[in-house]
């Protein structure tokens, strides 16, 4: 990325296309796990293509902000998440949505602005809502949802059952005043809270070179002495690893961890197109990028170890394809919220 | 019934629901320090802990979330900002999140947050340290805004705003810390079933004031009084939702209007109160054309002639009713 700033290259590897494209390291963890593990990653790329179909025909309209290419990090982390953890997204937060095991249906619909929706089509795509899964709520202002995750987590450590909170957020959050109000209180008050920062090198149409000055995230999290890693983010194993210890740590009373998985996103930053940021042309990285697809590069990982074929990967896929399809087919046909609900739903009360 | 000024009454509010409600906690800046709290906290973090009456980190956007991620966690934070003007950092949370958590996730969760605001002025104290800002909070959908104005609003109004399952901004005014009242013992009331109230009756003019403004209504009644003249003093209480039945019923019994309001004139709650009544009376059947006392559309300054020249006074809510009753 040409550019007349100086900002300084601290990921190396991790920001390069041209490494980690191989087969991912199974590092011993369960195949059967590991084959769930695809199939939710395959479920949440094949919704979110749906989606851009959708919004190729116009049949989608609210804003759409799709995160292909970085199935594995919410996959990966969601694996050591309980119900009765608090997770906090953005506004690019369908993989969170689905990795924490919420319906296909009440996503599709939440997108349609139906009635049936996770947020009963009040908020579209960006406002996403799961209690029961855990899933307290997404939010596009950037950086908007890191408080309320340290807020949950304060009220977790009070709870004292070992509950945590989840903040995802991406790199262009770092330059918002609440990510560091947010980490220094997290740290100062110890509380169990995970920062997983999705760093995809880009916010909107602007690279992280131009943004900040070095790009790595993680150096903020070690001014306020919170436990950092840096890791290749379309490696589902490695994220897992890593979000596992976290969580562990932050169950046992030790307070925030922070993990920063480097990934790219296929699409521009809203819509369905890959050539372009809101109408800036994207030049020639993703086409680099795709060589690192975190799918493929587990599939080649459970083929190598004998857990998956070629067959039935593509059965896993078809089943997959076929099941977004009829959600979507159902989404299509729910009806849309009564015209109360403009009202009815500001209050806790109902509207006076 | 004790007697308490008003600063003790909020600490009774405080006392009431530490003791009572232990999804109730409290944090923000200076709340182990009456430098920032007046006596409206004083000892509350010794007798309640520290954990439950935080003082915190420089960080009003950060707390102020934290208050309403906990809140949507079963807890019922109070999230305390000794001036309104510090409390600006914490825009996002309390206006994008806070208020509009319930109608975005269609109602399936509220944030049952409660934002204390302390309205600090005068004292030469300048633009930045003297905002009230009620009517930027008060146009906001879901945002429920109390300013109490007498020392039972102060007690009883706080106990309503945090068992609200809605978020409460709560707008204290130092000014009024030191005026005394008589307090029945403490009941708990739905926040939604709260509305604007006539402090005083007469029937000359309707005088209607929120907070400070409302105490100004009261002195200068009485002085009217003095005076041959009879105001009827309405004390909003709550300013969102504004519920204008209160207002509109004095005036249509008083013919006259005054609105008072300790923010500025341009787009204030001074001329949503005029709108409200505008809307819902004819012009005939008034007797005198609706007015309106606020501050100057300036900062505040800090020099003390200009700031006696900034701030409503009794006497010219006084001078402008005469002129009105007296045409």
């Amino acid at each position: 990325m040409a550019s007349d700033f100086n900002s300084v290259d601290q990921l190396g590897e991790l920001a390069d296309p041209q490494a980690f494209r191989g087969k991912i390291d199974l590092n011993s963890m369960d195949p059967e796990l590991l084959r769930e593990q695809l199939r939710s990653m395959l479920k949440i790329r094949r919704t979110e293509e749906i989606i851009g179909d959708g919004i190729e025909c116009r049949q989608v309209v609210c804003p759409v902000h799709l995160g292909i290419g970085q199935e594995a990090i919410a996959v990966g982390v969601s694996a050591h998440l309980r119900t009765s953890d608090r997770v906090f997204g953005t506004h690019r937060s369908h993989s969170h949505y689905l990795a924490l095991g919420g319906s296909l249906d009440s996503l599709l619909g939440e997108i349609l602005g139906k009635d049936n929706g996770c947020s009963r089509g009040m908020g579209g795509s960006m406002h996403l809502y799961d209690r029961e899964r855990g899933l307290l709520g997404t939010v596009p202002i950037v950086a908007g949802t890191i408080p309320l995750a340290v807020g949950a987590a304060l009220a977790a450590k009070k709870d004292g059952r070992g509950d945590v909170a989840v903040a995802y957020f991406g790199d262009g959050a770092a330059e918002e005043g609440a990510f560091h109000e947010s980490l220094n209180l997290a740290a100062t008050w110890k509380l169990p809270v995970l920062f997983v920062c999705e760093n995809n090198l880009f916010s909107s149409h602007m690279h992280i070179s131009l943004r900040q000055p070095a790009n790595r995230v993680a150096r903020y999290a070690e001014a306020n002495c919170i436990p950092a890693d840096t890791i290749d983010g379309n490696d589902v194993v490695a994220v897992s690893r890593i979000a596992e210890e976290m969580v562990g740590r932050a169950r046992a009373g030790e307070g925030p961890g922070f993990l920063e998985a480097v990934t790219y996103r296929w699409r521009g930053h809203v819509g369905y197109r890959e050539d372009e940021d809101v109408g800036v042309n994207r030049g020639t990285a993703l086409e680099q990028w795709k060589f690192r697809d975190p799918i493929r590069r587990l599939a080649e990982a459970l083929v190598s170890a004998g857990a998956l074929t070629a067959n039935t990967y593509q059965e896993l896929d078809d089943l997959v394809t076929t099941e977004v399809a009829e959600a979507w087919r159902r989404a299509e046909a729910a009806d849309f919220p009564p015209a109360s609900a403009l009202h009815d739903r500001v209050y806790a009360d109902g509207c006076r | 019934m004790s007697r308490l000024d008003y600063g003790s009454a909020i600490r009774a509010g405080f006392v009431h629901l530490l003791e009572s409600h232990p999804e109730v906690f409290v944090i923000g800046q200076g709340l182990w320090a009456k430098w920032y709290v007046g006596n409206s906290m004083t000892d509350l973090d010794k007798i309640y802990g520290s954990e439950r009456v935080m003082d915190s980190p420089v960080s009003e956007l950060a707390c102020t979330g934290a208050a309403v991620g906990a809140s949507l966690c079963g807890y019922r934070p109070v999230i305390v900002h000794p001036r309104v003007d510090f409390m600006l950092y914490a825009m996002d949370a309390i206006v994008n999140q806070a208020a509009k958590w319930s109608h975005m996730v269609g109602g399936q969760a509220h944030p049952a947050v409660t934002i204390r605001g302390i309205i600090n002025r005068g004292g030469q104290q300048g633009a930045q340290h003297s905002q009230a800002l009620h009517a930027w909070f008060a146009h906001i959908p879901g945002l429920r805004v109390v300013m109490p104005a007498t020392p039972e609003d102060a007690r009883d109004l706080l106990i309503s705003a945090v068992l609200c399952d809605d978020p409460v901004l709560y707008l204290d005014d130092r000014w009024l810390y030191e005026w005394q009242g008589d307090l029945p013992p403490v009941v708990e009331r739905p926040l939604e079933q709260e509305r604007p109230r006539v402090l005083s009756e007469g029937h000359d003019i309707t005088l209607v004031g929120a907070g400070y403004s409302t105490k100004l209504c009261l002195d200068a009644a009485e002085t009217l009084s003095e005076q041959g003249i009879s105001g009827e003093v309405v004390d909003l209480r709550v300013l969102n939702p504004l519920d204008s039945n209160v207002i509109v019923d004095s005036v249509s019994k008083t013919g006259r209007l005054l609105a008072v309001d300790g923010g500025w004139r341009t787009c204030g709650l001074a001329g949503e109160i005029i709108a409200r009544v505008a809307e819902r009376l004819s012009p005939h059947s008034l007797k005198g054309t609706p007015t309106r006392l606020t501050l100057p559309d300036t900062p505040a300054p800090t020099s003390a002639p200009l700031e006696q020249a900034y701030y409503t006074t009794v006497a010219d809510i006084v001078t402008t009713v005469k002129d009105l009753v007296n045409g």
